[in-house]
């Protein structure tokens, strides 16, 4: 079985992210893999070691985005390829979907392309679903368990955990899972696997190599900034006992009137 | 002529979600200024009702399908319809509600449609002509201005963000029916099972949030059945503590949220988790308990528009954030809070 798992590099979720003289920066909070593409690497391992096959860790980025395709290593993928190319720089959602789309099929004969929920540094939270339909596979959102998945017989079963309830879906492979983070726990990378990882040759992808054109960005961002601050006033309720707590704390609320 | 605002209804068993109707009215207001109408779109076996309803939130013309096929929601016959509905009409603007699906959707079509897509938007404007919407990323710790080139210029609404239009049951119309685009064989996954969750307010549409972090099991006083070891006794405390929680939340008629703390040691089901890696809630009133406050569990909440703290750690750093504090323990402070708002609700 083939299984590809894209990743990104992204800052620290505990990263103070502020714009300075119109630029982004984090100070030096570290970078590491989106905590939600920890899922899907473990997922994407998972299935690798129930029946067999290989994980190839998938990254669109500069030279440091390669840390993440490291951990993905150090935690058990098989292979990873990094696609950089200056005319991907300042892309859009489109851009990068059509581009992993591109890379998943110059991988050839992917039974299943598994993405986390969503990187926690531009919120978007549609690379999976892009990627899903540039390639014209089905997407399977939210995952929460796979059920089964079966390469002969090319089809997959998972459970979907929605906003109204459980869902069981059944599909035709291949297939583009997104995964929650009740699937499993990651891993962590072991010391054998961070030996492996350090040492393995990641190939780099240009636009040339995937055969496609550079993509036309049409999502700009004329402006960011921080957001104002929370004008806010805190006042410490206190009290004899707590019920006298209580009844000025619930006075307090009513007469803000939010209720 | 066609319009140039086109809104997806979300729906579920015929009941849609509020937050389309505020993309309806945040529609609306994008088509005063671009001149024209609204066009609504609602699918699934039980939209009809639902498209009814569309003109009385403001839909000029509303198109509605409820094949068998598009029962389950399955994000391929869903998009390749709504894709093809808008390619005959080629509107400006396509919104979404910010819901699972709806963020799906608008995701996919963009591809369909060659266009942009700018998910969970808290703010649209109109400059020139052009829309500009605004983004919180980075989970909010910073905000982007975003347009796009290309037409339509797709969006998603997050919730509670821009404002419920009313009903008006004078504005009505005969909405039309159209047929899927794919027929079920061509369609490559199929639902097989469903069950639904068990009920109670939506954490995303709760007016009002009672959470519980990692401090509603700290309570000694309470003595746990026998036989349980260590880890079973906090999980048992902490659910003791969450009863609290949920009888102060389900007293003020709101939802029960907890800190990804709290989720991981086991106390509450992840679907309450409350932060970067859980759900992102902007009730009126977010009430913490026993929770410290961390930067993720901020991402999540931190557009609340009050939000009261009760913490036994006077630094914790929620307090910060909170307009009404209490320095105490939840056990002692949140029964007497809840009696004190059943009187003073009349409840």
């Amino acid at each position: 079985m083939k299984i590809v798992v894209c990743v990104k590099q992204v800052p620290d979720s505990a990263a103070k992210v502020v714009v300075e003289n119109g630029k982004v920066t984090w100070g030096d909070a570290p970078l590491v893999i989106n905590p939600w593409d920890e899922f899907a690497v473990e997922s994407a391992l998972l299935q690798m070691e129930a029946q067999g096959g290989e994980v190839i860790a998938v990254t669109i980025g500069g030279e440091n985005s390669k840390d993440a395709l490291k951990h993905a290593l150090a935690m058990g993928a098989s292979s990873a390829i990094h696609i950089s190319d200056p005319a991907l720089m300042g892309s859009d959602s489109q851009g990068i979907a059509r581009a992993l789309a591109a890379a998943i099929q110059k991988i050839g004969d992917v039974n299943v392309a598994f993405f986390g929920r969503q990187a926690i540094d531009g919120d978007m939270g549609v690379t999976a679903a892009q990627t899903a339909r540039a390639l014209g596979w089905p997407m399977l959102s939210q995952v929460s368990v796979i059920n089964s998945l079966d390469p002969s017989g090319g089809t997959i079963r998972v459970g979907r955990a929605t906003e109204e309830g459980r869902q069981v879906v059944e599909a035709k492979l291949p297939v583009v899972v997104s995964v929650g983070k009740d699937i499993a726990e990651p891993r962590y990378p072991s010391f054998m696997g961070i030996r492996k990882a350090s040492k393995a040759t990641i190939p780099t992808w240009s636009l040339a190599d995937l055969g496609i054109p550079a993509p036309v960005a049409v999502v700009h961002w004329p402006e960011i900034t921080n957001p104002p601050a929370r004008e806010v006033v805190t006042e410490m309720v206190t009290g004899g006992s707590p019920q006298e707590i209580a009844e000025k704390l619930a006075d307090r609320i009513l007469a803000e009137k939010v209720l | 002529m066609s319009n140039k605002v086109w809104v997806f209804i979300d729906q579920f068993k015929g009941k849609a979600f509020p937050v389309s109707w505020e993309a309806l009215g945040a529609g609306r207001s994008l088509a005063e200024k671009l001149g024209g109408g609204v066009t609504a779109v609602v699918f699934g076996t039980q939209s009809q009702g639902v498209a009814g309803e569309a003109f009385h939130y403001g839909a000029d013309e509303v198109f509605y399908a409820d094949d068998a096929s598009l029962g389950d929601y399955r994000p391929e016959p869903y998009t390749a319809l709504l894709s093809k509905l808008v390619k005959g009409a080629a509107p400006e603007v396509l919104l979404f509600p910010t819901t699972t699906r709806g963020r799906e959707l608008a995701a996919m079509c963009a591809i369909d449609l060659n266009t942009g897509v700018m998910p969970d938007v808290t703010g649209l404007s109109m400059e020139n002509g052009r829309v500009y919407a605004t983004r919180p990323v980075y989970a909010g710790k910073l905000i982007t201005k975003v347009a796009c080139d290309t037409q339509p210029q797709i969006a998603t609404t997050r919730t509670r963000t821009f404002p419920m239009p009313p009903a008006d049951p004078a504005r009505s119309g005969t909405p039309t029916k159209v047929e899927p685009a794919l027929a079920e064989g061509e369609i490559a996954s199929k639902v097989v099972e469903y069950t639904e969750s068990g009920g109670g307010v939506s954490l995303s549409d709760a007016a009002v949030i009672v959470s519980g972090g990692r401090g509603v099991s700290n309570n000694p006083a309470l003595t746990p059945p026998a036989g349980l070891d260590e880890k079973q006794a906090e999980v048992w405390r902490a659910q003791q503590g969450f009863k609290l929680v949920g009888d102060l939340a389900a007293t003020l008629g709101g939802a029960v949220g907890a800190s990804r703390a709290a989720v991981d040691a086991g106390y509450i089901p992840y679907e309450h988790q409350v932060g970067q890696t859980g759900k992102v809630v902007a009730p009126d009133l977010y009430i913490a308990c026993g929770i410290s406050g961390a930067i993720q569990h901020q991402a999540g909440m931190r557009t609340s528009k009050m939000i009261v703290a009760v913490n036994k750690d006077a630094e914790a750093p929620i307090f910060k954030m909170a307009r009404f504090g209490v320095v105490g323990d939840l056990y002692a402070i949140l029964p007497p809070l809840t009696e004190a708002f059943k009187k003073k609700l009349g409840k």
